[in-house]
């Protein structure tokens, strides 16, 4: 993605931190509304070149629709991923096969490559323990079948991440690039 | 408003229930990897339990406001974005130190990723002092 224009970053920057404000004040007090609007401005000012790459570009309309129906589909993965812990833990036989996979994703753009390993790390039986470039290299702590079988290199990558990042990518290679 | 008292320590229980599977994974699991997979997981979900359970339970008594969750939802937000980034940093800090897996692992990519670094690493040089 390329880089937006200083204007462009420092609205996003801006625009971003006032909504942060009003959630954390929780007030719609007029005088709350300035001192945040002032304290904004001035950390936009100093942060925003570290903050953002791609500026207002984030808030498109497809991307923030896309961004809200990824919201309940994570918390149902997080929901089913803490049954499968509950599940791991209580069984008197303690079910687990761990081992490190590696992965491949099809997500160019840092913050997207930031959100699918936060996504990994909070949903079953996986965790995030290095990313290089494209590769994902994933704790798992039921290794499938189908991995463990697997012929050469290129296949275990193929079937890891037909288990473990398809899922995600396809919500945020559009909220993300 | 009862209801949503009821709704708001429903949530406080079930967090506080996969707050305590954390800690027992950190018992039952055999090394540090598998216990960083239980304790993450359960301690976010029993977190934002928790939190917004309060948030909700704030709604119902008479002293509560609409603040409350919002600056509960506030705060779980934050959580759930910092917590899976520190497990990420301990686990790999783990790795690099030379923490064994458990002997039942079954596969280790990562060390034969690392490996064939190495091996380009060391190839490199030896391929220059050739051209001399």
């Amino acid at each position: 993605m390329e880089e937006a224009s200083r204007a462009s970053k420092f609205a996003y920057t801006f625009i971003v931190l006032f909504i942060l404000w009003l959630v954390v004040t929780a007030s719609l007090d007029s005088q709350e509304l300035v001192a945040g609007a002032v304290i904004s401005l001035i950390v936009a000012a100093l942060t925003h070149d570290v903050f953002t790459k791609a500026g207002l570009a984030n808030l498109h309309p497809k991307r923030i629709a896309y961004a809200i129906a990824y919201i309940p589909y994570f918390l149902w993965a997080m929901i089913m991923a803490n049954l499968d812990v509950a599940y791991r833990v209580l069984h008197p036989a303690r079910p687990i096969r761990p081992g490190i996979v590696k992965c491949r994703t099809v997500l160019t753009s840092d913050t997207g490559k930031l959100a699918l390993a936060n996504s990994i790390t909070l949903t079953p039986g996986t965790i995030t323990l290095d990313v290089d470039e494209e590769d994902y290299f994933i704790h798992w702590i039921w290794v499938q079948d189908d991995v463990l079988g697997a012929k050469d290199d290129s296949e275990h990558v193929e079937k890891a991440s037909e288990a473990i990042t398809r899922p995600f990518e396809k919500f945020l290679k559009v909220i993300f690039g | 408003m009862n209801a949503l008292a009821a709704i708001g320590e429903a949530l406080v229980l079930i967090g506080t229930f996969f707050y305590f599977l954390s800690a027992l994974g950190l018992i039952r699991m055999p090394d540090v990897y598998n216990r960083m997979q239980t304790s993450t997981k359960s301690a976010t979900l029993g977190s934002l339990g928790v939190m917004v359970g309060v948030g909700i339970w704030a709604l119902g008594t008479d002293f509560g406001s609409a603040a409350w969750l919002v600056k509960t939802i506030a705060i779980a937000t934050f959580l759930l974005l910092t917590n899976p980034i520190s497990a990420h940093a301990l686990i790999r800090a783990a790795y690099k130190s030379g923490i064994p897996l458990w002997e039942g692992s079954v596969v280790d990519k990562y060390r034969e990723h690392l490996e064939a670094k190495e091996k380009v690493a060391e190839e490199a040089p030896a391929e220059e002092g050739g051209e001399e």
